[in-house]
């Protein structure tokens, strides 16, 4: 078994009175890809706000990389290398697609603070901000403004810019919401091509995506671990398909 | 912001020289032009009045245009920018060149100080802090000895530019204040398209997807702060040495909000919409003079029709008409 990158332990948040998280223990293990699943509300995208820092947990800690980070602040979580995505997708609309890339090669890489140079500085960056634009199938889009692609390609653009300050590991808020069939399929080519040398935790709706990509699965049901474990251990335990049933996602009963 | 409704590129138009889209540069040269030409036909101290509120629109439309800050407090780094020039300049004889640096590096000492307890805000709480704490500024410049208090500091001689240049001729004067003017320009333009400005451009876009980047958002609005709030207060301090006087009046919430009016008229977030708002403004302050308190009350009026009529401000809409980004 490979170690532990990152960890919870009773993660709880609590919205004036209400528990969106409950205690939740989390553990991810180094080059795995881990799902966390759960109906609507389950309190998903909070723990990730919590584990990126964008939310300060209630109670509980967060250890990555067997460092303590609950404290920290969530622009040095992603220096530390743990890097999100957003359920709505984000971008930087108004820059072209090279330029949203280029922004995260140019923070990995320095000169960010150079308020006294032409951007032109920039133009060195360009050679790897196409390559990644090429790796997520983007090519010939990199002039097109963010805001104007298609929504596979902006969750595209966005994996791209992500992987752009090549983190060890990547936290994916459905990446495949909203997505025609043939872009969940290029989404989840890309997400097995990159995931060598690379944790991710990802919430996920759709369950045959989960099942073909997920080597652990953890289901939360109003804020609590409800269950956790492989894909088959999980969509047998009655309990999880008792929640599931009473919620929209009824799928994981035939599976 | 309503202007990011339309995801039109903002790097789209390949950039040529200091950044400037073609159109831009036959603007600035345009501009450059009217610099030269202008001082022959209208009163030199009527222009400088304008270069120098152009120079303050164009710093405070740095925040709000490209950070998207409202500020209601940049009087204060105005107004302190002043006193410390004209009191350098008549207690210590400093040259005039150095007595405006001087005025702008308090203006952006003063803009680290007050930016630091108010960048963390945004929106309206933004604009209240600024505003608070401009109006504390003030109260320290009435109480304060150096600043001479209701009276100000009174008959400042303008003394000599880099130790060679006198400047008691108004012609002498323009050049200097045409000359910072330029280059105050050039830096605000040079910061837009910088590998700093482009850091901003995305803040200003999305935030948290900047934040998870690993940018730091907090450290990049406060140094735009700060070079907005330094070329006010090189605006301020050379206001000083032209008029030959600092007074309260430069450091009142009225003067936070002339500039804030000043650059929704020409047009926030363009590049000439700061100087044709300080054309405009200037113009009906010197031309309405006569009627005395009717400045305020078409001023006012201006306002009214510029918010209701043309949201973005004259340079916007004709840019929005010629779709070009000017
Ligand atoms: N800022 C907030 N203030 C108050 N309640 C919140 C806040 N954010 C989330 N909640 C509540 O916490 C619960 C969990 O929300 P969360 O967004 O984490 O769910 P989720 O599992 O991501 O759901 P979905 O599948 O719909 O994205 C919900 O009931 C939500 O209404
Ligand atoms: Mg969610």
């Amino acid at each position: 078994m490979s170690e532990i990158l990152l960890e919870t332990h009773g993660l709880t948040k609590e919205f004036n009175g209400f528990t969106a998280v409950d205690n939740v223990d989390l553990q991810v293990r180094a080059g795995t890809i881990h799902a966390l699943i759960g109906p609507n509300g389950a309190g998903k995208t909070t723990c990730f706000n919590m584990l990126t820092k964008f939310l300060p947990p209630t109670r509980g800690r967060i250890h990555f990389k067997g460092r303590d980070i609950t404290g920290i602040a969530p622009a040095d979580v992603a220096r530390l290398g743990l890097v999100r995505s957003f359920q709505i997708s984000a971008v930087f609309p108004r820059l072209t697609a090279l330029e949203n890339v280029r922004l995260a090669l140019q923070r990995a890489r320095g000169n960010s603070f150079d308020f006294w140079r032409s951007e032109t500085a920039l133009r060195r960056y360009d050679n790897r901000a196409h390559q990644l634009l090429f790796d997520v199938g983007l090519t010939g889009l990199a002039d097109t403004a963010a805001g104007l692609l298609a929504y596979g390609q902006k969750r595209a653009l966005e994996i791209a810019t992500t992987l752009a300050l090549d983190p060890e590991m990547m936290l994916l808020d459905e990446p495949t919401a909203g997505m025609t069939h043939a872009d969940v399929d290029r989404i989840v080519e890309l997400i097995r091509s990159i995931r060598t040398g690379r944790t991710i935790l990802m919430v996920e709706h759709n369950l045959s995506v989960v099942e073909g990509l997920c080597d652990t699965i953890t289901v939360l049901t109003r804020g609590r671990v409800l269950a956790e474990g492989d894909y088959a251990t999980v969509s047998r335990n009655p309990e999880v398909i008792a929640a599931y049933l009473g919620s929209d996602a009824p799928e994981l009963a035939h599976a | 912001m309503s202007a990011s409704a339309t995801p039109v590129a903002l790097g789209a138009a390949r950039p040529g020289l200091f950044g400037f889209t073609r159109a831009q540069a036959v603007g600035f040269l345009l501009m450059l032009a009217a610099i030269v030409v202008l001082p022959h036909v209208l009163y030199p101290i009527f222009l400088m009045r304008i270069l120098t509120a152009a120079l303050f629109a164009c710093a405070f439309n740095l925040m709000i245009g490209y950070v998207g800050l409202l500020s209601f407090g940049h009087a204060a780094f105005y107004g302190m920018g002043a006193y410390v020039c004209a009191w350098t300049l008549k207690f210590w004889h400093l040259d005039a060149a150095a007595a405006i640096l001087l005025g702008g590096l308090t203006g952006g000492l003063l803009g680290l100080a007050l930016g630091y307890l108010a960048i963390r805000r945004s929106g309206i709480y933004f604009a209240m802090i600024t505003l608070a704490l401009a109006q504390m500024v003030y109260f320290f410049c009435l109480e304060a000895p150096f600043t001479g208090g209701e009276d100000g500091i009174q008959q400042v001689p303008r003394g000599t530019a880099f130790g060679i240049f006198p400047l008691h001729q108004d012609m002498a004067m323009y050049w200097l204040v045409a000359g910072i003017f330029i280059a105050g320009f050039l830096l605000i333009h040079r910061v837009i398209h910088s590998p700093f400005g482009q850091v901003l451009k995305a803040i200003r876009e999305n935030e948290p997807r900047a934040t998870s980047l690993g940018y730091r958002t907090m450290h990049y609005k406060l140094i735009a702060f700060v070079i907005s709030t330094f070329l006010s207060g090189i605006a301020g301090a050379t206001t000083s040495v032209v008029f030959g006087i600092a007074t309260l009046d430069g450091v009142t919430s009225a003067r936070s909000g002339d500039v804030v009016l000043t650059t929704l008229v020409g047009g926030l977030g363009t590049v000439f919409g700061p100087v044709v708002g300080a054309i405009v403004t200037t113009s009906m302050e010197n031309y309405l003079a006569q009627f005395g308190s009717w400045v305020t009350v078409t001023q006012g009026a201006v306002f009214v029709v510029c918010v209701l009529a043309f949201r973005r401000g004259i340079v916007g809409e004709i840019a929005a008409k010629l779709r070009l980004s000017l």
